[in-house]
């Protein structure tokens, strides 16, 4: 199985590749439009600020090719954010494959939320034999509106989507290369998706 | 809800684990990639790598050491010592740093906390700040404790966020090796005054010291580096221990 992830300015695949390591795959780390266009699986990572990646993106083409692609997508974290309509962060326009929009957290409790927090509302296939309330490690300040792809909800001063699925694409806030052995199974749920 | 953070923290110099007391007396604490192993199955929420030998010739032993626990380890870590620049920065995270924790540089040129932030995003922006207690008020150290830059803590420190810092690392160093407990009422000030999340350091000896950090010092992760490489706390004993005492945990 080929699984590429995509290399981009504001990416950790670094991390996300030796998360993948560990679960026993070799993940290529690429820009190249052919080699993420063939690929079974692509990961989308992302540790950044929001409109800055889109640049990116944009000045890559590498926008374009993602709305096309057809095959099992993983957003993690701005990854994710990416894949929606529109982020405060910046005032960016995204990807617009998710109907939904990415807000800054505003409340009483510290900005960024960074530590681990529960998920909730599990849906497969991507948290099967994952435990309802698991722990996992989310970094952000911005979240992404609860909305008819949201496949989990987790709590920070308001309910969020911790995770969306549309079609062939997914995406997680959290970080599960970083969030121990439950976010080991979803990135092999997300692996072993037909 | 979001857990504290029960954070080990691993000193480094030239690729080995060491601590001293009050900055001093080095001793060798044995291998960084073995030790981060085990506080990960044992727990840990996060692990933090203080380079403090961090000369130019021993970055590099630093960028192999943050790949082979990048490898090794699925809990997010973040790496300091030295850091001077945005390109500093992207070597270590490109090697697997989640975060880097900036102290000095920061300081003496306020305005590299904001191009990190700029490039990477302030949730991988550690402020790391060492203080001390004199003349009435807490007042940050540079170099390891031994400049005394006669500025106030909590200044610098709302001034870092301002730019752009997203975390504050905050170590007493009053406190630091004591095993006397965490300065609460300084973390608790910070804690107040900025809106980003603050780990407390400096001064863990007891199971007790954690929890006073976290109820009455208001602190979100709580930071200790001997007596987890000791084994006098176990952190999966301390996480349950608090976890009775309703502290949000991650078991």
């Amino acid at each position: 199985m080929k699984i590429v992830i995509i290399k981009y300015n504001a990416g950790n695949a670094r991390s996300v590749s030796f998360a993948l390591e560990r679960l026993g795959v070799s993940p290529l780390i690429t820009d190249n439009a052919e080699q993420i266009t063939n690929a079974d699986k692509v990961i989308f990572p992302g540790v950044g600020e929001a409109s800055t990646a889109m640049n990116f993106l944009k000045t890559n083409n590498l926008d374009t090719l993602i709305k096309k692609l057809q095959q099992p997508v993983l957003g993690i974290c701005l990854g994710m954010q990416l894949l929606c309509k529109h982020s405060e962060e910046g005032n960016t326009s995204c990807l617009n494959i998710i109907d939904a929009n990415v807000k800054k957290f505003k409340g009483d409790l510290k900005i960024p939320q960074i530590g681990w927090n529960t998920v909730y509302d599990l849906k497969l296939p991507l948290f099967k034999n994952v435990n309802e309330n698991s722990y996992f490690y989310f970094v952000h300040g911005y979240y992404l509106e609860s909305c008819g792809s949201t496949i989990s909800t987790t709590d920070y001063i308001v309910p969020f989507s911790s995770a969306i699925n549309k079609n062939n694409f997914y995406g997680v806030q959290f970080h599960p290369e970083k969030s121990g052995t439950v976010g080991e199974q979803v990135l092999k749920n997300f692996i072993e998706l037909k | 809800m979001l857990t504290k953070r029960i954070i080990p923290c691993l000193d480094i110099k030239d690729g080995r684990t060491v601590k001293g007391i009050h900055f001093e007396n080095i001793k060798d604490a044995g291998d960084p990639v073995e030790l981060a192993m085990r506080y990960c199955k044992e727990g840990a929420d996060e692990l933090v790598f203080l380079d403090i030998s961090a000369t130019n010739e021993k970055r590099k032993t630093l960028t192999q050491l943050v790949l082979d626990v990048a490898k090794n380890i699925n809990i997010p870590f973040t790496v300091g010592g030295g850091v001077n620049s945005v390109y500093d920065v992207s070597i270590l995270l490109n090697a697997g740093a989640d975060k880097v924790s900036i102290n000095s540089a920061a300081f003496n040129n306020p305005r590299l906390i904001k191009d990190i932030a700029q490039r990477f995003g302030n949730q991988c922006v550690v402020l790391a700040v060492d203080i001390k207690f004199e003349n009435d008020d807490w007042f940050v150290y540079l170099n390891g404790g031994r400049l005394n830059t006669g500025k106030k803590a909590l200044e610098w420190i709302r001034q870092s966020v301002d730019l752009g810092a997203g975390e504050i690392l905050l170590t007493s160093m009053n406190n630091d090796g004591t095993k006397n407990g965490f300065a609460c009422d300084i973390t608790k000030l910070v804690s107040e005054s900025v809106h980003v999340p603050v780990i407390a350091s400096g001064g863990a000896g007891s199971i007790k010291h954690f929890e006073e950090v976290f109820l009455k010092g208001g602190a979100d992760a709580a930071l200790a580096a001997s007596v987890f490489h000791y084994n006098e706390i176990k952190i999966g004993d301390l996480k349950k221990q608090l976890k009775i005492k309703n502290i949000e945990i991650r078991l």
